[in-house]
């Protein structure tokens, strides 16, 4: 014994959740979407060829017929709330890392029911009843939460192919060797499986095989994470003393709660001040226990647990989830009065090894967040509705920035187009800085007049025939010039027949105090730009 | 926390210290009507901080530039940022001022307006405002009343910043209420272009701020927007000299 072996753990999965939790049988194709992108969907769709991270498009190309649903992450909660009851029966200790995935500690159940097998077998037995005939569900059982739900999905296969019950069951030890022929891709750390992938790596196995030590010294501790759970045990050494006390946060609710909205709102708080005890101890929390209480002593205590650091908001939407799950159950499980007291525990506390998701913290939420409203304005007008900016080369203000669809890009990746840097060539007789405000979509047709009212123009030399002294619109009204400056001649394209385009620029102020851009192409003078 | 000590709280300062205490650990960190999403520092005089679910107005002839320049703050501080109706935004001039193009959005042509106001823009707005930090929505659009109210609430409620730009001559804003933070340019005025030399080179705009509640007394400043180097800059007083000069003691 080192104290390193993981604990033995139970993972119940029910896959594809989003689409379970919303009501859709398995044998129609349907896929839940964020911004766009699939992050779940049916057997059926998956039969069509629809795949996880697929854009809407591509995935209405494989399967026309495919029904399209919105992700709800507080729908999902509430729904698994039922299956969290039912397995209930089994432990009393129960953590939801995610809606659709729970697992817990198997050593008193699995004693109590005679073996793991009968335990997961219960557990299948258990969860079916809640959900609606017909739904998959896995169970596997591991030495640890990550071998546990790979063993999941090895009975998830198992189950597919009737080659028995949905169950898998790992033999103490022997965790590694089960992960070990397993891809890289299973610890879903796309950034690391990149570069390992390139080093010659290729499984789970090839990189439990390397050195501890090395591994850290190239890869870090998000490396050394990795490496753990390649070799069978937990991402982190157990903690070794439990959290101390000082990290509970609650709060009195008066009056009591009888909604989800005032309790969330409280939670809120709390999150956020437990957020702020944690900075100071310059620690993370990856488990937490959140539990409510009514003024009738009803309870609901749940685990909560994930990997990566949970935020203040995480935690927040996981009281949400759990009360919602809770005061909107059925008659028989629904608490008989509101809420009266919240509290926060923190249940594994490890230090914050730099494993962050955003550099802003909570601002990962709101690209996620900006992404779906920019889906929604996509609903409402079509794809090409939303544009994005990106730099291109040329010399008119209008050309050096185009606009693309949001649809054609990915906005929660990381956009070099978007920054100047992205236009490395040199660009001569661009205009000098600053840029115009408005760049008028359809250039506004103007005549420029000289002193005396006669046109001005520009000779072969790029010289203005005459000082430019007024500027008159072709709809109506007329401006006197105070100050100008140019010609700025730009010859593009000289052999492109089509797209050959001569024409010189002018920078004029008008007695109003307004400046604009004005260019004459083709003896047409427009005003091509407002320097609003 | 305390419980005994308050337990046995008998004077009126006890009392108060035990509801302070209380109120301290209930309350939010930041209460929602403080947040507020930084500005320039060269609008500081003006806005001191976007105060989140609140709208603003900005008018007058630099007034494209002048909502760029207020979003450039939050959207420097990582704050998204949308533009709605201005199918002709210089970006260009955007990104000079600050803003970052990585997290603009524009919805240039938000549906057909059908003349009271009823088309795609309410619901293309509120989808904005749930998300993003700051909205611009541009002045010329027709909203209804009954529109506007509802989008102002949904702004408050989400902590959003909705800012109107445009020429709104006479006054017309689409708020039934109007803007809480009204900013107009009231002067404004290129310097570095001559009679045939030279080019713009930056622009000094007197700005009045004004509004409604905590913004109501009027404040003015000058700025550069931009200034002769890109970005915003208060207009600093012109040096006065320590020592009066030779040709004036003679």
């Amino acid at each position: 014994m080192t104290g390193d072996e993981p604990v033995r753990t139970m993972v119940v999965w029910v896959p594809d959740w989003p689409l379970v939790a919303a009501g859709v049988p398995a044998t129609e194709p349907a896929a839940a979407f964020v911004a766009n992108r699939v992050v779940a969907c049916t057997a059926a769709a998956r039969a069509a060829g629809v795949r996880r991270h697929m854009r809407r498009r591509e995935a209405q190309a494989r399967s026309p017929a495919l029904r399209v649903l919105e992700r709800d992450a507080e729908r999902d909660a509430r729904a698994f709330e039922a299956v969290v009851h039912a397995l209930e029966a089994l432990t009393p200790r129960l953590e939801v890392a995610r809606p659709g995935r729970c697992a817990f500690p198997t050593r008193g159940p699995s004693r109590y029911f005679g073996g793991d097998t009968a335990l997961a077998e219960r557990a299948v037995a258990q969860v079916g009843e809640v959900l609606p005939p017909g739904t998959a569900v896995a169970v596997g059982v591991a030495d640890g939460p990550f071998a546990a739900a790979h063993a999941a999905r090895t009975a998830h296969v198992r189950g597919r192919r009737e080659e028995g019950p949905p169950v898998w069951v790992v033999a103490p030890g022997k965790a590694a060797e089960h992960l070990a022929p397993l891809p890289l891709a299973a610890l879903d750390r796309p950034e690391l499986t990149d570069v390992l992938a390139r080093l010659g790596l290729r499984t789970l196995g090839d990189l439990a095989a390397l050195p501890a030590a090395d591994v850290l010294g190239r890869f870090g501790s998000d490396g050394l994470e990795a490496h753990r759970l390649a070799r069978g045990l937990d991402a982190r050494p157990p903690a070794t003393e439990p959290p101390p006390p000082d990290l509970v946060v609650e709060a009195e609710l008066d009056p009591p709660a009888e909604q989800v909205a005032p309790a969330a709102f409280v939670a809120r708080g709390l999150a956020e001040e437990l957020r702020q005890r944690l900075d100071a101890r310059g620690s993370v929390c990856i488990r937490i226990v959140i539990s409510a209480e009514t003024e009738h002593g009803e309870r609901s205590e749940r685990v909560w647990r994930d990997e990566g650091a949970l935020t203040a908001g995480a935690i927040a939407d996981r009281v949400r989830w759990q009360l919602d799950g809770w005061l909107n159950a059925n008659a028989r499980q629904r608490p008989t009065a509101g809420i009266v007291h919240l509290r926060l525990q923190p249940d594994e506390v490890v230090a914050a090894d730099g494993r962050q998701l955003g550099f802003w913290g909570s601002d990962a939420g709101a690209a996620e967040r900006a992404l779906r409203a920019v889906a929604r304005v996509q609903g409402l007008l079509g794809a090409e509705a939303v544009l994005v900016p990106e730099y291109a080369g040329g010399r008119d203000p209008a050309e050096q920035l185009r606009l693309v669809p949001a649809a054609a890009v990915d906005l929660s990746a990381d956009r070099p187009a978007a920054r100047p840097e992205w236009v490395r060539a040199p660009w001569p007789g661009r205009l000098p800085n600053p840029s115009p405000a408005t760049l008028h979509a359809d250039a506004v047709p103007v005549e420029v007049l000289d002193a005396r009212g006669h046109p001005v123009v520009v000779d072969g030399r790029c010289q203005p025939t005459a000082e430019p002294a007024l500027l008159r619109w072709r709809r109506g009204g007329a401006r006197r010039i105070t100050s100008w400056a140019g010609p700025w001649p730009v010859d593009e394209r000289w052999w492109d027949p089509q797209r050959w385009s001569r024409r010189v620029r002018f920078q004029v102020v008008t007695d109003d105090g307004a400046a604009h851009l004005v260019v004459l192409e083709g003896g047409r003078w427009t005003v091509a730009a407002t320097y609003d | 926390m305390g419980r005994d000590g308050a337990a046995r709280a008998t004077t009126g300062d006890d009392r108060r210290a035990r509801l302070a205490d209380v109120a301290a650990r209930i309350e939010p960190t930041v209460l929602a009507g403080d947040q507020r999403l930084p500005v320039l520092p060269a609008l500081d005089a003006l806005v001191p901080g976007l105060r989140r679910g609140s709208t603003l107005s900005v008018d007058g002839p630099a007034a494209t530039s002048l909502a760029l320049a207020t979003a450039a703050g939050p959207s420097r501080d990582g704050a998204w940022v949308a533009a709605v109706g201005f199918p002709s935004l210089g970006l260009l001039a955007a990104a000079e001022l600050g803003v970052s193009l990585e997290r603009l959005v524009l919805v240039a042509d938000p549906g057909p307006d059908d003349g009271d106001g009823a088309g795609a823009w309410p619901a293309v707005v509120a989808a904005l405002v749930d998300a993003f930090e700051v909205v611009l929505v541009h002045a010329g659009q027709r909203v209804r009343a009954a529109d506007g109210r509802r989008l102002v609430a949904r702004t408050r409620e989400r902590g959003a910043v909705l800012v109107q730009v445009g020429c709104s001559r006479p006054t017309r804003t689409a708020w039934p209420e109007g803007a809480d933070v009204a900013l107009t340019v009231v002067d404004a005025t290129w310097e570095g272009l001559g009679e045939g030399h030279g080019h713009l080179r930056a622009r000094r705009v007197t700005v009045e701020a004004g509004g409604r509640r905590g913004a109501a007394r009027s404040r003015r400043a000058e700025l550069w927007l931009p200034s002769a180097e890109g970005g915003v800059e208060p207009v600093l007083p012109a040096p006065v000299p320590l020592r009066p000069r030779r040709s004036e003691l003679a």
